[in-house]
């Protein structure tokens, strides 16, 4: 354990005296070549012009190995077998298509999709709004915001204890069921019943996500300009008006925004799924079926062809935000 | 009056919310330093009250008898020395009469043997003939049970359950992970900044569109470039350096993003002013860009520990599930395979996995929220 302790800290410190003596180092060497005595102005153009990349040249090369690549590489393993030896064509998506399994992923998916992003904007919006209005807004806020910091595997435990079920005559200890009894219904296994088990395993994502919502909402709001909303209130508008009417439409780029990043985090999510159900009872996701796929099918030809669906639902979000970057890029 | 009562409809929601969001975060920490016993048969809620509980024990056997004034005894004490606190209110020798006798009756048993049993727990068997039971007579008892607060299922989950051995995983994967990006974004955002260069544009653009790559699609191919690579160098392919390598891979576009909408937000004058005077890029950067951009890279490292450390994805794939290396959300996720319905153990386990975010989110939520703010492109 102390190996480890002392090999984690040898990592730090040699990798940050890697990049120091690189990033020195090729800034030297390039003075020392190009610069100094031997500077002429041709010269001084070719040391500005090769600057740069000695500033960017160790991100590129992660970010290519890392990202770029397993894109290309990915694509083209869905084109092979499970071992990515041999080429079957559009095999896999044959199977993709009949799958039942793959089926009820992309339905499922598609659930997650309308329900989780516009839930937690929802909450998030409605909360920053109130918050903001009372002295204690600030503590509310932080508690809701707590969520955010824990995993999905941890929150998965914190709410299958939520949803625990005992049976027979035992007393609940799952709050939930201990709610729906002292209400007078019958205790349930929440995470076993088909279709809705899904809504059951969204909340929990929902929960976590709604105080990514609320505090940049928040931010937004209180970037309305006051006057605005006092010219509001002077005509006689009421908070339920001025909220649809002012707010909504002031911030609506921002609410963009939150639900374009939580649509593709619920893309991505799996652990909620893989700790809560391992997709069985019908709860099954794209990015968990890819990951059982990978993990216990090992089939890399499968697997790949699933997370390309998945980069191609990623894919129109992608290409609006390269977009907008771009126009800001333009204006600056 | 109509604005008074929208006002207190405002806190109502909001209070509603508020304990909704926070219940079940409440309901983890209150049931893990609940006595595991308890935990299994009350909810968290009632970990305050005394619990009334039925349980069972044996009297002690034929051998332990003595004779007093000519009758044969048999007495010791139901709880075995160890009440906790416990007081028994009623109870019986069979299921449908244990709820029938108060504590300090006496009752007399099928075979005119008569048995008392007291609130502590001590017990009193007399007869006229001698006893010749080998197993003991059964005694069923409802005892009031006072609530119990422990730190033993902690103590378990960390020496037993390989907590402690994981914890220790988890910090040597976030540490290096969380590190090793920042100068290297750093040196990007700078030059993506502020330096002139063809090719400026796409890049920009190219780091904005891997924001929101999904993982998914890097896994497959680095996994297979590991099995390949790795041993070449005489190292297993599922290590720390790879896990660590793949981290900084993943985590730098936000990195970049980040640092490089700060860098470029710093006054313009500053920097023009420092290039008249003849400093080179390197010593703007070094002298007064990095520390200028302190908050910047604050955030970001929040962001990274956080997502590395609630990583379970890349560490499953990269680390793999064996003992030796398995993290936090890896352990978790096994003790829910395992120990699914030890709730003692899944929910002391999960509090300290979420402990040190929740530290680390609470002390610097200022610089979390920053980075929020500037990087909300990012799905994560």
């Amino acid at each position: 354990m102390i190996a480890q302790i002392l090999s984690a800290t040898q990592t730090v410190i040699l990798g940050v005296a890697a990049c120091v003596i690189y990033f020195w180092g090729a800034n030297w060497v390039l003075d020392r070549l190009l610069g100094g005595e031997n500077a002429t102005p041709n010269r001084e153009n070719r040391r500005a012009a090769i600057r740069p990349w000695v500033f960017l040249f160790p991100a590129l090369f992660f970010l290519s190995l890392y990202l770029i690549y397993p894109v290309f590489e990915t694509f083209r393993l869905s084109f092979y077998n499970a071992s990515g030896a041999e080429f079957v064509g559009i095999s896999n998506f044959v199977w993709a298509l009949g799958d039942p399994n793959f089926q009820q992923s992309v339905f499922n998916n598609l659930l997650w999709l309308i329900v989780v992003p516009s839930c937690a904007t929802a909450f998030g919006l409605v909360i920053a709004v109130m918050a903001d209005k009372l002295w204690w807004g600030n503590i509310a806020k932080s508690l809701i915001f707590l969520p955010m910091a824990i995993s999905f595997i941890g929150a998965s435990v914190i709410w299958k204890f939520v949803y625990d079920y005992r049976s027979g005559d035992s007393e609940q200890i799952g709050i939930l069921n201990a709610i729906v009894q002292g209400l007078g219904f019958e205790p349930q296994v929440w995470i076993q019943i088909p279709f809705w088990n899904n809504f059951f395993l969204m909340a929990i994502l929902i929960w976590i996500q709604t105080g990514f919502a609320m505090v940049i909402l928040s931010a937004a709001l209180r970037g309305i300009p006051e006057e605005t909303l006092e010219a509001a209130r002077i005509d006689g508008a009421n908070d339920v008006q001025i909220f649809f009417n002012i707010m909504i439409p002031q911030i609506f780029p921002t609410i963009l925004v939150v639900w374009t990043t939580i649509t593709i985090l619920v893309l991505k999510v799996f652990d909620i799924v893989l700790a809560m159900t391992n997709g069985q009872w019908d709860t099954q996701v794209l990015a968990n079926l890819m990951f059982d796929w990978m993990v216990r099918g090992v089939d890399f030809g499968r697997s790949s062809t699933i997370a390309l669906v998945i980069m191609i639902a990623v894919l129109p979000i992608m290409i609006w935000n390269i977009r907008q970057a771009s126009k800001e890029e333009g204006t600056r | 009056m109509r604005m008074d009562l929208s006002r207190f409809f405002t806190h109502l929601i909001l209070l509603l919310l508020v304990v909704v969001w926070t219940l079940p975060t409440l309901g983890l920490l209150v049931s893990s330093v609940r006595d595991k016993d308890q935990l299994s048969v009350s909810g968290w809620w009632s970990a305050l009250t005394t619990t009334e509980r039925t349980d069972q024990a044996r009297t002690g056997t034929a051998d332990i008898q003595v004779q007093e004034n000519g009758q044969y005894v048999i007495s010791g004490d139901l709880f075995d020395g160890d009440a906790a606190g416990r007081e028994i209110q009623f109870f019986g020798v069979t299921n449908n009469t244990y709820n029938d006798n108060k504590a300090g009756d006496t009752i007399t048993l099928k075979n005119g043997t008569a048995l008392t049993v007291n609130a502590d727990g001590s017990y009193r068997w007399v007869s006229d003939e001698p006893f010749e039971t080998s197993r003991g007579q059964r005694v069923l008892y409802i005892a009031a049970t006072p609530p119990r607060f422990t730190l033993e299922n902690y103590e378990e989950v960390l020496e037993s359950e390989g907590i402690g051995r994981s914890f220790i995983n988890s910090f040597t994967v976030t540490i290096p992970a969380t590190i090793i990006p920042i100068l290297i974004a750093a040196f990007a955002a700078y030059a993506l900044a502020w330096m002139q260069f063809p090719g400026r544009g796409i890049l920009v653009a190219l780091v904005v569109g891997l924001l929101v790559v999904p993982l998914q699609m890097s896994l497959i191919p680095i996994l297979r470039l590991y099995n390949g690579v790795m041993p070449l160098f005489g190292a297993e392919s599922k290590s720390y350096l790879g896990i660590w390598l793949a981290h900084t891979g993943f985590g730098l576009p936000l990195a970049i993003y980040l640092l490089r909408n700060y860098m470029a937000s710093l006054p313009k004058e500053i920097m023009e002013s420092a290039r008249m005077d003849g400093a080179s890029h390197f010593n703007i950067f070094t002298t007064m860009v990095l520390p200028l951009s302190f908050p910047a890279l604050a955030s970001f490292a929040i962001f990274q520990f956080l997502w590395v450390w609630n990583d379970l994805l890349v560490a499953t794939v990269f680390l793999g599930n064996n003992d030796r290396q398995l993290v936090l959300t890896g352990r978790l996720r096994e003790l829910i395979g395992s120990r699914g319905d030890n709730w003692e153990i899944l929910t002391s386990g999960a509090f300290i996995s979420i402990i040190v975010p929740l530290i680390v989110f609470f002390a610097l939520q200022r610089y979390f929220v920053r980075g929020l703010l500037a990087g909300s492109v990012k799905g994560g």
